[in-house]
């Protein structure tokens, strides 16, 4: 968009920056309603990211594998501090937690389904585990939320690992909501609430306040799982360096860490752009974290928040992740924002659908109304049949794999054997923004700013 | 039915709860005495079948957290948490209970005899909770499903932001919570209550309690309201 005259002759055209287009639809908006904007997905605003980051592969210094041949490893350990039973993974790329209530049962099926081909593992979400997830998926991460709907000692037990959920990146310190459109008779019978209400999650735990009562929370976990399962603690990317020594003090096996880009299916837009850090600094602070505790490698990071891409994993891994977790690119997959839908053998128009919600294919983030034009983000009966769980793995098992070997691609033209040895040395930063928020040098200089030169 | 003792001097808290996950479920133990809990945490989580576990003296955080099926006596006082997401069966607090007593509680009864701290019954889905004493401020928040008998006072903000949970208070409550409002006794209420003070050992008169439930004013966004409820 130009922002500035051309010519003397436009002056009386000239678009405020601070008052643009977007800026005086957001406060004709608010006047009219009243009320702030809410909505799905994640951070839209331009952020420093991993494109700003790019490899040194080997040339004479450094040595590379054959990109087809040769050998290079993805296989996953986490939770190997405290567990009985760590879990391993075929590769280092898993699904985000998202809950049944935001995504239709077809769906967390279709994850389910993917993820046990891959080797790899999906996550519940608000509002408990569904037996259609549960029997789909092999390795099945089963959150703790403060609201805790759908909680469990049952599901606790069937789990392959635990994760507590402090916060997510999309609003890191509040609660979470599932508009009554979504909340049908089973929605509501999973998580104790009447049919149809505008439901809130609590943003704390009902039963523990700060890191020390973690510690005990925790392990009141572990003592009703025989210490067998991983427990993870998952945090919104803030006071990152922090809250990941805090997670660590409190006994977490893996912290998870999900930057501001990091998707929901409701939330405020104010929260989605302005609270949270860009998950590119929350890495750099999340493993500086780990190596000022001497935990590195003790306890595993798992990062999310904006990996689209394999050189988005292998970024995120020569950072020091061990691990990532991808939402927003997995509804992609499945056909989140297409212009058609896969049914009964054949593709069918969706734009009038898009339209119906006042909005287009490639713009929709229309998740919180329920109304999803491909069948994803709804509770809604025909919705809902748009996507079958067997269509749906098979466009998410395709796209992961793909990702994976773009990550073995760039291990290798590294140099590395496995995906783990992947290391900061190996990137560079384009802008000093990037350079310095994940602390690496920018491009031919040897400058991380804030380090000196 | 067999009857053993674990001592918490001796024996550490993991062999005891590996015994109630495990051997317990063989069910030719019937009643586990706990002796020197000295308020450790987690005493008796995650129980899964029908077998009498007393604890002898104070516990600490989560005591008899997830219960289900079994009856969890504590003759002295618990801390925090005390039978959170219990499921179904008993736990019973002869003394007093710390903040968050039955947080979340899906079913089952829990009874303290003394007072409760702060948030008691914070997120209830369907347990039932009596208390012989007062309970601190914000207790029953956002409590979807269940009853509380109160037998004593309650601190500030009693239900707020509630759901379909019922309450009932014998004695003063400092204030109400957001959306929570006096209801009529009905002969309904008064049965349900005379059936959980029955249940929980406790002698007042049903009649002598009100009833608080939610306005269901906060079911829906509302931008009128400026979110001041």
């Amino acid at each position: 968009m130009e922002t500035k005259p051309v010519n003397f002759k436009n002056l009386s055209r000239e678009e405020s920056y601070g008052y643009d287009r977007k800026t005086l639809d957001y406060i004709r908006n608010a006047a009219a309603h009243g009320l702030y904007e809410i909505r799905g997905m994640g951070a839209k605003r331009k952020l420093p990211n991993f494109d700003d980051l790019v490899f040194l592969g080997a040339s004479m210094s450094r040595y590379p594998l054959e990109g087809y041949r040769e050998k290079c490893i993805t296989k996953t350990l986490l939770g190997t501090r405290f567990a009985k039973k760590p879990i391993e993974l075929d590769i280092p790329i898993t699904i985000a937690g998202m809950s049944f209530g935001a995504l239709s049962a077809n769906v967390k099926e279709s994850l389910g389904l993917a993820a046990t081909a891959l080797g790899t593992s999906t996550t519940t979400g608000d509002g408990g585990m569904t037996q259609e997830e549960r029997r789909s998926s092999k390795t099945l991460i089963y959150q703790c939320l403060p609201s805790r709907y759908g909680f469990n000692p049952d599901d606790l037990r069937k789990a392959d690992a635990i994760e507590v959920v402090i916060g997510q990146g999309a609003k890191p310190g509040g609660g979470g909501m599932l508009l009554g459109q979504k909340v049908n008779p089973r929605v509501a019978k999973m998580r104790t609430l009447p049919e149809g209400v505008d439901q809130r999650s609590a943003c704390r735990h009902p039963d523990w306040t700060g890191p020390d009562d973690l510690a005990i929370k925790i392990q009141e976990l572990r003592e009703i799982t025989d210490w067998e399962k991983p427990i993870y603690v998952k945090v919104g990317a803030t006071r990152t360096f922090n809250d990941v020594k805090l997670a660590v003090h409190s006994g977490a096996d893996v912290v998870v860490v999900d930057g501001m880009q990091g998707g929901t299916a409701a939330t405020q837009t104010c929260f989605i752009e302005h609270v949270g850090i860009p998950t590119l600094a929350a890495v750099r602070q999340a493993v500086n974290a780990l190596e000022d505790l001497d935990m590195k490698g003790k306890v595993q990071l798992i990062v999310s928040g904006g990996i689209r891409t394999g050189a988005d994993v292998a970024k995120a891994l020569a950072m020091g992740a061990d691990a990532v977790a991808i939402g927003q690119g997995v509804l992609v997959a499945l056909g989140c924002n297409g212009e058609t839908y896969f049914q009964n053998g054949a593709h069918h128009d969706a734009i009038a659908d898009y339209n119906a919600l006042g909005t287009a294919p490639g713009f929709c983030h229309h998740c919180h109304t329920g109304k999803c034009p491909v069948g994803i983000t709804t509770q809604d009966a025909i919705l809902e049949q748009r996507l079958s769980p067997e269509v749906g793995a098979k466009h998410l098992k395709n796209y992961i794999k793909t990702l994976n070997m773009e990550l073995t691609t760039i291990a290798r033209a590294c140099g590395k054997q496995n995906v783990h040895h992947l290391e900061p040395e190996d990137l560079v930063a384009l802008t000093i923004e990037a350079a310095a928020m994940a602390g690496v040098p920018l491009a031919g200089t040897n400058w991380i700013p804030g380090k000196g030169f | 039915m067999e009857r053993l003792t674990f001592d918490l001097a001796a024996q550490p808290l993991r062999e005891l709860n590996t015994f109630l996950h495990t051997g317990a479920k063989e069910g030719k133990v019937g009643h586990v005495t706990v002796l020197n809990p000295d308020g450790a945490h987690n005493i008796a989580v995650g129980l899964d079948c029908p077998i009498e576990v007393e604890v002898v003296g104070h516990a600490g955080y989560y005591a008899g957290g997830m219960n289900k099926s079994a009856t969890v006596t504590i003759t002295g006082s618990a801390g925090t948490g005390v039978a959170e997401n219990m499921m179904s069966g008993k736990v019973h607090v002869k003394g007093f209970a710390s903040n968050g007593a039955g947080a979340s509680a899906h079913g089952g009864l829990l009874v303290i005899e003394g007072d409760a701290g702060l948030r008691c019954g914070i997120s209830l889905k369907g347990g039932n909770i009596v208390v012989g004493g007062s309970v601190g401020s914000f207790s029953a928040f956002m409590a979807q499903a269940g009853r509380m008998v109160i037998c004593g006072d309650a601190g500030d903000a009693l239900g707020d932001s509630l759901y379909e949970a019922v309450l009932y208070v014998k004695g003063k409550v400092k204030s109400l919570g957001a959306d929570a409002q006096y209801e009529e006794m009905t002969e309904a209420d008064i049965a349900a209550v005379a059936s959980l003070l029955d249940q929980a050992g406790l002698d007042h008169d049903p009649k002598a309690f009100r009833r608080i439930a939610s306005q269901r004013s906060l079911y829906h966004w509302n931008a009128d309201a400026n979110q001041e409820y």
